[in-house]
């Protein structure tokens, strides 16, 4: 027997997901059995694969061929760097993931443990096969699989009218999504039809033809992972679905997107044409501007979260069409920088934003209430999860020495380089995207202070937020994990670039781990030090210091003459918690300088009402300028094919006699 | 051209334009009744047939066939026709939606689309009974001509059984019959869906009183 290799591991991996899913269907209503036993052996399993990849990486590929599939063409399996980067990721986050939902179901919440419980393992089996996936059959199984079973995760609670439209409008533009990867797949194999991802590495592909392949897989991986205009099921989807589904979905099923824009982009088209870059740039900024400004004018905190996600998304998306533009001048080392950012970032985002997704839910759990308006001061009640979720709105931001930071940073650092690009116009635009970047991250760390204030900070706005309760063990210790990797990923940027290295040079040829290795943990010089270097470790120390040095000196000459007031109440006496920052308030002078971005209704009081009351409804821009337009189109088009829908079997019938006839006579050899 | 066709691929010819000129009679039979026996009878010559080629070319899996074809396409579905139209009440004249002249045309045009059609193919083929396969072609055509043009359900299952004889007769005269797997398959689905249907037959008069499928296009969306 040949001994055992990484894939074989993540294929018994897969498989064990598969069986622990279908184990909760013996028993599916025992929510005891299946929460307390099967997702702790789910989470060992992602455990698993997160070390397997860990200890592959950097490793030569390994490939494998199943015998299932069609006959001509049986799954093709590859784990490569650029795979193990993602099965990394997977195995690690969903860890913490699956350990948060196994305290996190509860009884009579939607649909009957046993079928979550498949319907989960299942989605976590499909994205791994996903990653692995070395041919288009099996990609777009997998791809199929990611998108139905996380569907019906979706529509868990589907009594809610709302759910069942977000889900429905999921699965649409997955659906659309799929195809054009489809059809993607079909422009690289240039007509040889050989589905592999080997062959279609082989094929040479004319500009025209790889602009095609690109563009569709652009439109393709941008649905499933929420790109400007094709982003409107994201905010709808992630509230909708429980928050361990949320979780994995903003944090690694948008990765998966991710990887799939990277496989084509870099690995299977072969050819890289400059203005790709410029496409996948623009379209980044636009989604990077957009997501964060609708993120900073919700009132809902899973809303919020998911507009953050496109945001994220949108940065690595420039992230990536910078990296294609150095590359396609062949500036690797520059090109190297800015996939290490896109990879870092991917990294970052999963765990920073599975643990805030995780930590709306200890708070929908615990007050029963999403809307940021009823929520406040629940920093008393749960300090668990408040403080986890500080680290996570650190990171989100883009702070030091948080994960976030260090990727946004190293972006930000590919985008001083582009000076060299040789090209004039590229020149001058390109450093106005990195100004838009430092909005981006701006207005970001606004939503954020948002999110984490109105929630936890300040004085409870409703009286019944007194019976808030903490999170419960399994739940506290998934969002530990999860912030013990935010951190991990800010302090050790250095050896955590050279553990992901394998992946870059896979891409590009060339890597920053020489170069980075040289200045030891501690320091983080991407290029050379003398442009910009990075020390995590000073950071915290001095914030560290700074905070106790503060708390000392507080002790120290106030010691008994400090007196505890009502937060926020800002000196004033008779002041109610009502009384303080609103969620609508707080943003609302983002709304007034950005107002034509925002589609808004506004009721103002006037003094003859009874009762008078102010409302603001924030809505998209693109449902009335593109959605509701093609829906239309679409009624229209089948009002035409009604008509020939008649009602009458004879007709029916004639139509598939006629049919036979002509194709009988079409195809008369 | 070989100049002396054999007796047996003599005998098939005439079989088979036995089982055209019934198709064509099916076309133009206006009694339920009738339309069941001359189906009955389809399926005797069918199995006549199957049974001459099975003896001419000695495969043994044709002799199943032509039982088989015996047992259910003569014997037990006529029955089963027979009873469902005496326990329904329904031996009136059927009304067809064409007139029978004018449908004894276009089965002409057919028959002679069919035999362009299918020439090229059975020039391909090697088998003995190489010639029916346009008049199986022109079975299955008329088949479909008389499902349409029929208001009524059951002259409508008479006609999808039919074209079910004329399938059974291209693959008897192109190939020596299907796999004896797939032939047993297809005959047990055409029993199982004579039942449903007989089954749906009384739901439909229960619902409307009546087995004019032209009740049935208030069904259909919007």
């Amino acid at each position: 027997m040949p001994p055992l290799i990484s894939i074989d591991v993540l294929l018994i991996a897969a498989c064990a997901w598969l069986a622990i899913g279908l184990a909760g269907m013996l028993a599916p209503r025992r929510l005891e059995f299946i929460s307390k036993t099967l997702f702790p052996f789910g989470s060992v399993v992602s455990f698993i694969v997160g070390v397997t990849a860990l200890f592959f990486l950097g490793d030569e590929p390994q490939a494998t061929v199943l015998a299932i599939g069609l006959p001509t063409l049986p799954f093709h399996l590859r784990l490569d760097n650029l795979a193990a980067v993602f099965v990394l990721l997977l195995g690690f986050v969903s860890f913490g993931i699956s350990v948060y939902a196994a305290g996190y179901f509860r009884k009579g919440e939607g649909a009957a443990p046993g079928l979550l419980c498949i319907e989960y393992h299942l989605f976590l089996a499909s994205m791994l096969m996903v990653l692995l996936a070395d041919d288009a059959y099996a990609f777009m199984v997998a791809w199929e699989g990611m998108a139905l079973s996380s569907f019906l995760l979706v529509t868990t609670d589907h009594r809610h009218e709302a759910i069942r439209r977000a889900g429905y409008l999921y699965l649409l533009i997955a659906h659309v999504g799929a195809i054009s990867i489809l059809l993607s797949f079909g422009v690289m194999t240039g007509g040889a039809g050989d589905y592999t991802f080997a062959g279609m590495r082989a094929q040479e592909l004319s500009p025209f033809w790889g602009s095609a392949a690109f563009l569709l897989a652009l439109v393709g991986f941008g649905a499933k992972a929420g790109l400007v205009p094709v982003h409107v099921w994201l905010p709808e989807a992630h509230p909708a679905a429980p928050s361990p589904v949320s979780a994995m979905m903003s944090g690694i099923m948008l990765k998966t997107a991710i990887y799939g824009l990277l496989r084509v982009c870099f690995d299977l088209v072969g050819t890289t044409i400059w203005w790709w870059g410029v496409v996948a740039m623009a379209i980044g900024l636009v989604t990077a501007l957009f997501g964060v400004l609708y993120s900073t004018v919700q009132s809902d905190m899973k809303r919020l979260l998911a507009y953050s996600s496109i945001e994220n998304i949108g940065l690595l998306a420039v992230g990536i069409g910078l990296a294609l533009l150095f590359h396609s001048f062949h500036m690797e080392i520059l090109a190297a920088l800015a996939m290490t950012a896109v990879f870092y970032h991917c990294l970052a985002h999963a765990g920073f934003k599975s643990l805030l997704f995780l930590c709306t839910g200890s708070v929908l759990h615990a007050t029963h209430e999403r809307s940021l308006g009823r929520l406040g001061g629940l920093i008393h009640r749960m300090p668990w999860v408040a403080w986890l979720a500080l680290l996570g709105v650190i990171a989100s931001a883009g702070l030091p020495p948080l994960s976030g930071f260090v990727s946004e940073w190293l972006l930000l650092q590919a985008f001083l380089f582009s000076p060299g690009l040789p090209h004039s116009w590229l020149n001058m635009i390109v450093p106005v995207a990195a100004a838009v970047i430092a909005l981006v991250a701006a207005m970001a760390g606004f939503a954020m202070v948002k999110f984490h204030g109105i929630i936890f900070l300040g004085q409870m706005r409703e009286p019944n937020l007194i019976h808030a309760h903490d999170a419960g063990p399994w739940e506290r210790a998934g969002l530990v994990w999860l912030a013990v990797l935010t951190v991990l990923l800010g302090v050790l940027p250095s050896t955590l670039i050279g553990l992901i290295d394998g992946a870059t040079q896979q891409l590009l040829g060339t890597g920053l781990a020489g170069r980075v290795a040289e200045h030891g943990w501690a320091m983080l010089a991407p290029i050379s030090p003398d442009r910009a270097s990075y020390m995590p470790m000073l950071f915290l120390a001095t914030i560290a210091t700074v905070l106790l040095l503060a708390r000392w000196m507080v002790r120290r000459f106030y010691h008994g003459r400090t007196r505890r007031s009502d937060a926020w109440d800002c000196g004033y006496f008779f002041q109610g918690p009502r009384a303080q920052d609103t969620a609508e308030g707080f943003s609302q002078p983002i709304r007034r300088i950005f107002e034509p971005m925002f589609r808004m209704e506004r009721h103002f009081p006037s003094i003859r009402d009874e009762q008078p009351y102010y409302s603001v409804k924030v809505e998209d821009h693109f449902w009335y300028w593109l959605y509701l337009p093609v829906a239309r189109v679409a009624d229209w088009v089948s009002g035409l094919i009604v008509r020939i829908q008649g009602g009458r079997i004879a007709i029916y019938l004639l139509y598939s006699f006629l049919t036979l006839l002509l194709l009988l006579l079409v195809a008369r050899p | 051209m070989s100049a002396i066709i054999p007796l047996s691929a003599q005998l098939i010819n005439l079989c088979a334009s036995v089982i055209l000129l019934l198709a064509f009679a099916m076309l133009a039979q206006r009694r339920v009744m009738q339309l069941i026996n001359l189906f009955a009878l389809q399926g005797l010559v069918l199995c006549l047939s199957t049974l001459i080629v099975a003896v001419t070319t000695g495969q043994h899996h044709l002799y199943y066939s032509a039982g088989l074809t015996l047992a259910l396409k003569a014997i037990l579905l006529p029955w089963i026709l027979h009873r469902l139209v005496r326990k329904l009440y329904v031996k009136w004249d059927v009304e067809s939606l064409v007139n029978v002249p004018t449908t004894m045309l276009v089965g002409v045009v057919l028959v002679m689309i069919a035999f362009n059609v299918a020439q090229p193919i059975s020039l391909l083929s090697q088998t003995v009974s190489r010639g029916t396969l346009g008049i199986a072609l022109a079975v299955v055509m008329l088949a479909f001509v008389m499902m349409i043009t029929r208001t009524k359900a059951i002259p409508q299952v008479v006609g999808f059984l039919a074209m079910e004889n004329g399938l059974f007769l291209a693959a008897t005269s192109a190939t020596y019959g299907m796999p004896m797997v797939v032939e047993l398959g297809i005959a047990l689905d055409v029993l199982v869906g004579v039942i449903i249907l007989g089954v749906f037959f009384f739901q439909i008069r229960d619902q409307f009183d009546s087995l004019d499928i032209s009740h049935m296009e208030k069904l259909k969306d919007g």
